[in-house]
């Protein structure tokens, strides 16, 4: 429960009086320990500005180690250094102010419009675009050739990268400078953009310097005993060092030359200190050659604090294995590892109802369903062991908390990564399986992308009843069936389902009364109303039809291609398979209309129902009927493979011909093209022609018990091309939309004549993969297979960066009460969202379904 | 209830489907409408998005995932040489991150009624608008060093077919600012150089080459192509505003691909809807499915303060009001810096903010809170 709030953070400029406040301590020395290897007071370990070892307690608060946060020390600078990251804001004060009064060089009156128009944006536009006026003005008022306002002369101020700063050809000094900025008021200050309550420009020139506290920067033991300090206490030892020699040699008088050398010393220090990534300054390194990590880079990047620590954070109470699919469990349970189930737990609080429960949880202790951890009330946190077991079963009342195991039904997130969309974190029910891999459906592979060559899977128990809640009301796998994407199911059968069902409900499959109720019992029906004909025997669409539910009424369309056969429209009426086959289009994901409409009219928990006993249905089918890939998948009757042979030839002898007339210039180029530019796409048409008609021979040809072409035909995977490139011809090789040109000298391959433009030389590959290609159509071959091996593996990293721009820019829109989608600081994007309110996830392809509507009040 | 009452329930699209479908469906019985109308908008308060939905992140999602799915290849119109047009993730990125030059810029021109089927018109026109340059109407360029000069030599032929006299082109170099003395000679052009320094005569046979003599500018390559009833010019490079002027041109049909262009010449609602179109063809020629809502929001994002901002740091992003949200993205320091300077106060209202600090985000379940009344025992 959140008690207390932050409010607001606001960010500033810290004042040397403010960093002077907030410090405990001085720091005087850079020695860090003593002979005895205690810390020197004064020194930058020293035990005031927190602790970092175990059972020592903080010399300023008393805290132990993880209650004292840990305090500032500071340095007194013996002379005023610059701020390297305020360099430009430093930078434009001095050059827009004159160095004489301190005021702004422009005229009243130009001053007082801008004044307006400042006040005018940031009411407007917010104080963001104000700053864009602050720019103006600065551009401004640095061409002024004399202060308006005393008539001193205004000489052009310099940056000379890194940090000096030239008047002419005379170095000003960050006492000057400070001195400078300390003139300008605080209304002008307005004007520049720098808030002077937030910050005197003056500021930026540090005289005391913060040292942050030491746990901040805690050190090391190594195993040898010896202690290792933080880069920050390296780089902190540098600058009090440097500090010091400077303090001295300004008290003995030394010449001004040395002093400037030991100044621009300190200034080098503090300006790493603060950022080691400077252009034009050498980084700060080890003694071994490696740079510093110092501040900036602490929060710099991927790996540094905001996107590391802040904006993604690390959990317990979380698992990580391979997964394996086991269709037996539901969609949305998982199946977990008993090795994890003994550890992971969820806190229970000890009620009068469940009291007894616990107990007997506890006294379980070392077997399984167990508590593992007590907590009592005043929070202390209490291991059950065997000694212990006893005296915790005695004190344990009302408002304790048990930690127990995880055990069935328990709701837990599952998760794969990389997380592209909301599905891929979804609420599972615990199901504690034997062995050491996750167990999932492999219904749910679809949503997280997953498969199970070695994929690994993260499991992340949610520990408060809130948490539950939301997970078992809107992440649940029943609630995410239908994608927000493009209002689809996402959840559906895959593979082996489709081609078992395809197989089940196509036209003449019929089956014994014992192979019947075998499918059924296998898809978890215990007893069927099913329609035997006169020799005992039942068609598959009728066992389909005791998946469905049983008042399911539908009409589409399946993906068969024949346009005349009884099995195109997918009909059922009263939950029974009137005609049509099962494919994709009707269970499959994206296109399962079928499954949509299912999905809309029942509970979600039945549809899960539903799914999993048309998945088991399928895969029982495959099981009984026997499917596998063969190597005669692709073998053709040696008549085919001659018309394939023939129509290949004519289709290279056609390129001839065109070529022909082509060098005879007897070709008409088609509008807007190039002779040559029309050749290439007569050729790459012919071309692509034959290779599609050698898929029509194949197909043709194929047994409706070709495993592969059932496999095509239903959607489960792959499709008729596939095929073709294996028994007949792989097809024109294509880079860039082009033939292969490039190679050797006019030629793609030495084997060839020099520009020949024939289909051979430039990449046609006549022979299937079955058959097995020649030396040249292999190289062919490998010249486009790289193409799309880089292709995938720059696509990666490229839709990656993509994804998290956009997600950064999109994040903070959400609906208002209204429906309107706003920006978190009330920004109206859109009055609707959507422009019709329908969330997409709740549609049907993004619709109102009115043909329903209308179906269904005409039918009552 | 009457058809007429659903009309301020219904959103228009709704309301004019059910409309459209009880015409198609030939429903006459008042009791049946009634009834339609009643289901239809149940059925449409039923899939209403619920408030607080973190409507942003599921679009950007929506938007990004399918991008891992897209090729990064760009496809060409096939088999013609450099007339190509950025798709898949590159297009994607390109629309979505606003950049102000477009890759390849393209054009699709129709042509108004009279004329959409004249196929010599067509051509004609098609020749007017090609941007032609010097080098495009000469058959060689040679540089002189006898005498200094380049010397061009005319293709009377292209200047035909590219409907150029000699007096245009005269024209057209006086006006090109060229640093030259010009000679004229039958189908020759002498340029010679003021100066005798060789490097200069190099020069000077670029400029020469690239003057500007017919057509419109930007324009590079036209491709006049049948479509059922009648000729869309398809164009490399783009110039809208110089098209439209064009009479004969439909104004109502012409597009470009550019978004900038149409935000210029169109306003920033055309914009808006070229971001939708053209995000949405780039999914379609993917074969990728996702619902125009997505697109809308991006499209909505993108063009709501009146110009073309795209996502990322630079964009949207980067003009957030929260330094946090902000540093959290990209060039962390440069915004912490700054946000101290400006005495900024981050109000911790966005999703990040809350969660660097430990709070509940508020969007979704987060953005309410649970009121318990207390029951006071008696």
């Amino acid at each position: 429960m959140v008690k207390e709030k932050i409010g607001s953070i606001e960010f500033r400029v810290l004042s040397p009086e403010l960093i002077k406040r907030m410090s405990v301590v001085k720091l005087i020395t850079s020695e860090l320990y003593d002979a005895d290897g205690y810390p020197i007071e004064g020194g930058l370990m020293n035990l005031r500005m927190g602790v970092i070892e175990p059972g020592l307690r903080c010399r300023t608060c008393g805290g132990r180690v993880k209650e004292c946060p840990g305090h500032f020390g500071y340095i007194e600078l013996a002379r005023p250094v610059l701020h390297i990251k305020y360099l430009e804001f430093i930078y434009s004060s001095l050059r827009s102010t004159c160095s004489h009064c301190g005021k702004i060089c422009l005229d009243e009156k130009t001053l007082e419009k801008l004044q307006l128009k400042m006040n005018i944006v940031k009411k407007h536009q917010g104080e963001l675009k104000s700053w864009d006026v602050s720019k103006e003005i600065i551009s401004k008022a640095k061409n002024a050739l004399a202060c308006p306002y005393c008539g001193e002369k205004r000489i052009k101020i310099k940056l000379k990268k890194p940090y000096f700063f030239y008047e002419d050809k005379t170095r000003i000094t960050p006492i000057d400078i400070r001195e400078r900025l300390e003139k300008i008021s605080d209304s002008d200050c307005e004007l520049l953009g720098v808030n002077a309550v937030g910050g005197r420009p003056e500021w930026m020139v540090l005289i005391n310097f913060p040292v942050p506290p030491v746990t901040v920067r805690p050190s090391i033991t190594l195993e040898s005993g010896q202690k290792s300090e933080d880069d920050l206490t390296h780089k902190l030892a540098d600058i009090v060092r440097a500090n010091q020699r400077l303090a001295e040699n300004l008290n003995a008088g030394a010449p001004e030359i040395i002093i400037e050398d030991l100044w621009d010393l300190l200034q080098y220090h503090i300006t790493t200190f603060f950022s080691n990534e400077n252009s034009q300054i050498p980084p700060a390194r080890h003694k071994n050659g490696r740079a510093l990590k110092t501040l900036s880079e602490r929060i710099k990047s991927k790996e540094g604090r905001f996107r590391k620590n802040l904006a993604g954070k690390r959990v317990n109470f979380s698992a990580r294995s391979v997964i394996s699919p086991d269709s037996n469990i539901k969609a949305n349970e998982v199946g977990v590892p008993q090795v994890m189930a003994d550890e992971l737990t969820i806190p229970e609080r000890v009620t009068s109802w469940n009291i007894e429960w616990l107990k007997k949880m506890i006294k379980n202790f070392p077997q399984y369903p167990c508590a593992l951890y007590v907590f009592s009330p005043d929070g202390r946190k209490r291991k059950i062991t065997d000694e212990s077991k006893e005296l915790l079963l005695e004190e344990l009342s009302q408002g304790f908390i048990v930690e127990r195991t995880i055990m069935d039904g328990d709701t837990v997130l599952f998760n794969r990564q990389p997380s592209l969309h909301r599905m891929s974190i979804m609420a599972h029910k615990v199901k504690v399986l034997p062995g050491n891999t996750f167990r999932i459906n492999p219904l749910v592979t679809e949503p997280y992308n997953a498969d199970f060559d070695g994929d690994d899977m993260n499991l992340h128990i949610p520990q408060t009843e809130e948490a539950r809640a939301e997970a078992d009301e809107l992440m649940d796998v029943n609630t995410q069936i239908i994608s927000p994407k493009f209002g689809m199911p996402t959840i559906a059968c895959k593979q082996d389902h489709l081609s078992g069902l395809f197989i089940l409900t196509r036209k003449g499959e019929m089956f014994s009364k014992e192979e019947a109720f075998q499918l059924l019992a296998r898809a978890g029906l215990n007893e069927a109303d099913l329609k035997f004909d006169k020799s005992g025997n039942v068609s598959g669409k009728e066992i389909f039809s005791c998946v469905l539910p049983k008042d399911f009424n539908y009409i589409g369309k399946s993906g068969l291609k024949d346009e005349k056969h009884e099995d195109l429209t997918v009909k059922i009426i009263n939950g029974k398979l009137v005609s049509g086959v099962i494919d994709d289009k009707s269970i499959g994901s994206k296109k399962g209309l079928m499954l949509a409409e299912i999905v809309k009219n029942y509970d979600r928990e039945d549809v899960n129902v539903y799914l999993q006993r048309m998945s088991l249905l399928g895969i029982a089918v495959l099981d009984m009927k026997g499917f596998t890939v063969l190597s005669s998948d692709s073998d053709l009757p040696e008549k085919t493979v001659y018309e394939i042979k023939d129509e290949l030839k004519q289709a290279i002898s056609k390129v001839n011909k065109d070529i022909e007339s082509f060098k005879k210039k007897e070709m008409i180029a088609l509008p807007g093209r190039t002779l040559r530019e029309t050749l290439e796409q007569k050729i790459i048409n012919s071309l692509n022609n034959a290779r599609n008609k050698v898929g029509l021979l194949v197909l043709k040809n194929a047994s409706s018990d070709n495993c592969s072409i059932i496999m095509s035909s239903s959607g489960a995977k792959g499709n008729v091309l596939n095929l073709a490139q294996m028994a007949g011809c792989v097809g024109q090789q294509v880079l860039r939309g082009f033939r292969l040109k490039r190679g050797y000298e006019s030629r793609v391959l030495p084997h060839f004549r020099k520009k020949d433009l024939g289909a051979l030389p430039r990449g046609f590959i006549k022979h299937g993969y079955k058959a097995g290609l020649n030396p040249t159509e292999f190289f062919f071959h490998g010249i486009t297979s790289r193409d799309s091996q880089m292709d995938t593996s720059l696509r990666t990293p490229t839709s990656g960066y993509f994804q998290r721009r956009l997600i950064n820019a999109l994040q903070d829109f959400k609906v208002y009460d209204d429906l309107s989608v706003r920006t978190s600081d009330n920004h109206i994007i859109q009055f609707k969202s959507g422009e019709d309110g329908i969330d997409v996830s709740k549609s049907d392809a993004g619709k109102i379904d009115i043909d329903l509507i209308i179906k269904k009040v005409e039918n009552k | 209830m009457k058809i007429e009452e659903s009309e301020k329930l219904l959103p228009k699209s709704v309301f004019d489907e059910m409309k459209a479908k009880i015409k198609e469906y030939k429903i006459s019985s008042d009791k049946t409408i009634s009834k339609i109308t009643e289901e239809t908008i149940k059925a449409y308060e039923k899939s209403l998005i619920c408030p607080a939905e973190s409507i942003g992140i599921i679009s950007a999602q929506s938007i990004g995932e399918p991008g891992t799915q897209m090729t990064l290849n760009t496809k060409h119109f096939a088999g013609v040489s450099e007339m190509n047009v950025t798709q898949g993730l590159p297009r994607i990125i390109e629309i979505f991150g606003a950049r102000k030059q477009s890759s390849t810029p393209s054009m699709k021109i129709y042509i108004k009624a009279p004329h959409n089927n004249n196929e010599k018109f067509i051509r004609q026109f098609s020749a007017n608008i090609l941007e032609t340059l010097l080098k495009d109407l000469s058959k060689e360029i040679n540089v002189d060093l006898i005498n200094f000069r380049v010397e061009i030599v005319l293709d009377l032929n292209e200047m035909r077919n590219m409907n150029v006299s000699m007096e245009k082109i005269l024209k057209q170099i006086s006006l090109s600012k060229i640093k030259a003395e010009i000679k004229e000679e039958g189908d020759k052009i002498y340029f010679v150089s003021k100066n005798n320094e060789v490097n200069d005569l190099f020069k000077l046979k670029v400029q020469a080459s690239e003057i500007f003599i017919s057509g419109i500018k930007n324009i590079t390559q036209v491709l006049p192509q049948k479509k059922i009833s009648e000729f869309v010019i398809l164009t490399a490079g783009s110039n809208l505003k110089k098209i439209l002027i064009i009479p004969e041109v439909d104004i109502q049909r012409t597009i470009t691909n550019d978004i900038f262009e149409i935000s210029n010449v169109l306003g920033i609602e055309a914009a808006r809807t070229a971001i939708i179109e053209e995000g949405m063809n780039v999914f379609n020629e993917q074969g990728l499915s996702i619902d125009v809502r997505h697109l809308m929001l991006m499209a909505d994002v993108m063009t709501h303060d009146g110009i073309v901002k795209g996502i990322g740091r630079y964009g949207v992003s980067g003009q957030k009001s929260s330094v946090l949200a902000r540093a959290s993205f990209e060039v962390a320091l440069k915004h912490l810096f700054s946000a101290a300077v400006h005495n900024e106060v981050d109000e911790l209202k966005g999703v990040v903010e809350n969660i660097m600090i430990n709070q509940p985000i508020p969007v979704g379940t987060g953005a309410y809170k649970l009121k318990l009344k207390e029951v006071k025992k008696k």
